[in-house]
């Protein structure tokens, strides 16, 4: 089996979040990158797929070079190959066509990828990649067998759970607990170096999305105390200052 | 990482007379990705397997919890960086396995277990074991299929390490030592299945050293020790009775036994030493975000001079302390590559390169464990009564930092050798200090060189107090050699102040090295906040050194002596006057906005 597991780069959970440029572009200075949470998960469980199944995983991730470090990260925890879309992912249509136009040149039976990556947390690519194939997508996927050509899926739906039994290939948006994060091993870190990283071209596509601005939300102002009893005070208050009733 | 081509060879203890270049010292910053992945892979293993689990750890109520922790960070490749590849380990270069030491070195009793394992438990077969011994026990070692502990230390023999009393009888046959004795403060004891024994051969002089299996027989020992601080690392006493090893398991020569404990002390001194960072730096980030989150008068007690004071403080060391620590791993490892590309077989060199730079691994034990015990105390006070409470964080963090100070050679003991050993290459003719040291003695009746010098570069005006600081350390040195001769290693005192000059010579100049190698290859406005830092630590430096010289001079030296050399050492331990107080400020409200240690 060849699964596809894409790999978005993003922030540490723990990043400062600052914009610049008249708030038209994140400020990077001094962000440490990681593998996205939720690609994590369907990682680990390719590589664990990759274990009983004997198959091969192979990471992609849609950025520029400075992308690389997060993709060996991927090798070392056991991926086979690593493919890196030289461009900037723009918006989720962009980073969904050229991740389709790579799985229809490589012809994989799964492709794995978080429910949403945690930095402009559209949670559509999945979707789109499907729609691009003609495939089935699922989303959250929790729990993944695969059984013949088969996989047999549980997501999580509003008060409880769905089990699907989905045809190969398909495409799925994962989140935990479908499989633990992996720590890379030693090992796995002293042979990602001598994996196979390609850097392929983008296809020229038109995402028609131009990001125009960011905004922060405001920032918490100060507590106002009202006596128990003053409910007019209160009441004026959230009329006119908190512009809430 | 090997950059032996483009310098030229440093020796250890040189430093005291040798103006070291920026180009020609190693800095963290220049770690390569694999490294960093290595780095990251060590702290994901801490935040997932054992910050979870401290107080679990700690109450020792789970005998197998410890073991399978080193099982996990066996399986993660953690405990086979210092072995070779062939006995199935990483073969790492040493300012990697450096590295793992220091995060790991966050990790509380499971960071002293760990290490006792890598450290002084497998290190003595990977330097001293023959083939049969390294196939047998290495592999074995490096996954964590096996633990190991490191018995030397008796009731009556701790840091006079020599004076053991456990005996090795040849058996009749032959074919066996018969082992009796005991063994204290054993750490991995409860669950180790090899132990490093030393034991005298019958009425030998000095110790030899023996790799004991648990299976082998007539190993009994006490309960847990209750300590202090680690309490989750299982220390146990352990009795030897008649215990029944083969001849093959003696470890390298007959009498080699203490060679082989001082020159594995030397690793696990550089490594305390970059693990204590690991410590601190951790302290750093739970002190300063609770320092952000704590409100009083309305406002965060992050804002306050007095926590910025602190904080910089605590940051200022540790990062004089992480540069010195990674100069000397790169210079072991230099020494090491030099040795093994003339033809020197790899172990032999490792211990050799280990053993040429025994002066720094001792300053940087001595540096790193009292760098981590002021970190751990300003923690605490930066905490207020939370530090206090057994419930917060500096609880444990305070009393696991103690143990530091003690073992791996007391920090009085390797106080005491650092000037031992740099007084014996000294007369060995190794390090030339009598030229230097005259040339100080001869400048102190010279009228003093006002230095209006026009040069241009980084750091020009604090080299040469540097320069300055170690023509007071010579003076001081050179003077109590003369006065003590042989007799100095009596002058207990005077060696804690000598060695406390040298320390701090070490430390600030690696300091000022790795800022100008930052500014060099990042521009001033990048390092900022590290040249501050710079400037911080040097004048911490010049103080300390300062008055441990003046006690040291008053010590032995009285009328015109005295007074020529206090006025030499005025001279040598001049620094401009610099407003640290906005110093402190700057490098706080960056730490304090980062919300961790940050570089």
């Amino acid at each position: 089996m060849k699964i596809l597991v894409c790999i978005s780069h993003v922030p540490d959970t723990t990043s400062r979040i600052n914009f610049i440029d008249n708030n038209t572009k994140f400020d990077t200075a001094g962000v440490q990158y990681i593998i996205g949470p939720y690609d994590d998960y369907a990682l680990a469980r390719a590589i664990e797929l990759k274990e009983s199944t004997g198959s091969t995983v192979h990471v992609l991730n849609v950025g520029l070079a400075d992308t690389e470090p997060t993709l060996r990260k991927a090798l070392a925890i056991g991926a086979d190959e690593a493919i890196r879309i030289n461009a900037e992912p723009t918006d989720s249509f962009f980073v969904a066509s050229q991740i389709a136009s790579q799985a229809k040149a490589n012809g994989y039976d799964l492709i794995l990828m978080g429910r949403e990556s945690i930095d402009y947390n559209s949670g559509v690519v999945h979707s789109i990649v499907g729609e691009l194939l003609s495939l089935p997508s699922v989303s959250p996927v929790m729990k993944l067998d695969i059984e013949g050509n088969k996989a047999k899926v549980a997501r999580e739906i509003e008060g409880g759970k769905e089990y699907l039994e989905v045809n190969l290939p398909f495409v799925a948006g994962c989140q935990e607990p479908i499989a633990e994060w992996k720590i890379p091993n030693m090992r796995g870190i002293m042979s990602a170096r001598t994996k196979p990283l390609k850097v392929v071209e983008p296809t020229t596509i038109d995402g028609g999305v131009k990001l125009t601005k960011f905004e922060l939300p405001p920032p918490k102002g100060a507590v106002k105390m009202v006596s128990a009893d003053k409910v007019e005070e209160l009441v004026t208050l959230l009329k006119n200052e908190a512009k809430v009733l | 990482m090997s950059k032996v081509e483009n310098k030229r060879a440093i020796k250890g203890g040189e430093f005291l007379i040798r103006e070291t270049q920026a180009h020609e010292i190693f800095i963290p910053e220049e770690f390569n990705d694999e490294q960093k992945m290595i780095r990251q892979q060590c702290k994901d293993f801490l935040e997932k397997e054992v910050f979870n689990k401290l107080d679990e750890i700690d109450s020792m109520k789970d005998p197998k919890l410890m073991p399978s922790l080193l099982d996990k960070a066996g399986e993660l490749g953690l405990l086979g960086t210092s072995v070779p590849t062939e006995y199935g380990g990483f073969g790492m270069d040493f300012n990697t396995t450096m590295l793992v030491a220091e995060v790991i070195g966050g990790g509380h009793s499971l960071a002293v277990a760990l290490s006792a394992h890598t450290g002084i438990g497998t290190l003595p077969i990977v330097y001293y074991g023959n083939e049969a011994q390294k196939k047998k026990y290495l592999p074995k070692l490096a996954t964590g299929e096996w633990k190991a502990a490191y018995c030397l230390t008796e009731p009556d023999s701790g840091s006079d390490a020599n004076s053991g009393k456990t005996k090795a009888t040849p058996s009749s046959d032959g074919k066996h030592y018969l082992i009796s004795g005991q063994k204290m403060w054993i750490t991995n004891g409860g669950f180790a299945d090899v132990f490093i024994v030393f034991a005298k051969i019958e009425n030998d002089k000095n110790l030899s050293a023996f790799i004991v299996e648990k299976t082998f027989g007539g190993i009994t020992m006490n309960e847990e020790e209750h300590k202090m601080g680690i309490k989750g690392s299982s220390t146990r006493q352990i009795f030897f009775n008649d215990c029944k090893v083969p001849v093959e398991n003696l470890l390298s020569d007959r009498e080699n036994g203490f060679k082989i404990a001082v020159n594995i002390l030397n690793v696990g001194r550089i490594k305390l030493g970059v693990a204590a960072i690991g410590g601190c730096k951790r302290t750093i980030s739970l002190a300063t975000n609770y320092a952000k989150e704590r409100k009083q008068f309305g406002t965060s007690i992050s804002n306050f001079g007095a926590i910025k004071h602190k904080i910089a403080e605590m940051v200022s060391k540790v990062f004089a302390c992480e540069s010195a620590c990674y100069r000397a791993g790169q210079n072991i490892d230099d020494a090491y590559n030099g040795l093994v590309a003339n033809g020197t077989d790899p172990a032999k060199a490792k211990l050799k390169s280990l053993e040429d730079f025994a002066i720094e691994c001792a300053i940087l034990k001595v540096h790193g464990s009292e760098v981590l015990d002021f970190v751990v105390d300003e923690g605490v006070q930066i905490y207020g009564g939370m530090g206090y409470s057994a419930e917060g964080p500096m609880d444990r963090a305070y009393r696991d930092a103690r143990i530091n100070r003690i073992f791996e050679g007391t920090n009085e003991i390797n106080r005491m050798l650092t000037i031992d050993m740099l007084v014996k290459r000294a007369m060995k003719g190794t390090i030339d200090l009598m030229t230097p040291a005259m040339a100080v003695q001869k400048e102190l009746l010279e009228i003093p060189d006002f230095g209006s010098t026009e040069e241009e570069g980084i750091f020009i005006r604090e080299k040469k107090v540097l320069a300055n600081l170690k023509k007071a350390g010579l003076m001081v040195a050179g003077a109590a050699v003369q006065k003590f001769m042989m007799k100095l290693s009596d002058e207990q005192e005077v060696l804690m102040n000598l060695a406390d000059i040298l320390i701090e010579c070490y430390v600030a100049e690696s300091t000022l090295l790795r800022v100008e190698k930052l500014i060099q290859t990042q521009g001033e406005q990048a390092a900022s906040i590290q040249k501050e830092i710079a400037l911080i630590y040097l004048h911490y430096a010049v103080e300390k050194a300062s008055s441990a010289a003046k006690h040291s001079i008053a010590a032995f030296a009285e009328g015109d002596e005295l007074r020529l050399m206090l006025l030499g050492l005025k001279r040598f331990t001049k620094i401009d006057s610099y407003n640290l107080k906005e110093a402190r400020r700057k490098v706080a409200n960056y730490v304090i906005e980062k919300g961790e240690y940050p570089f």
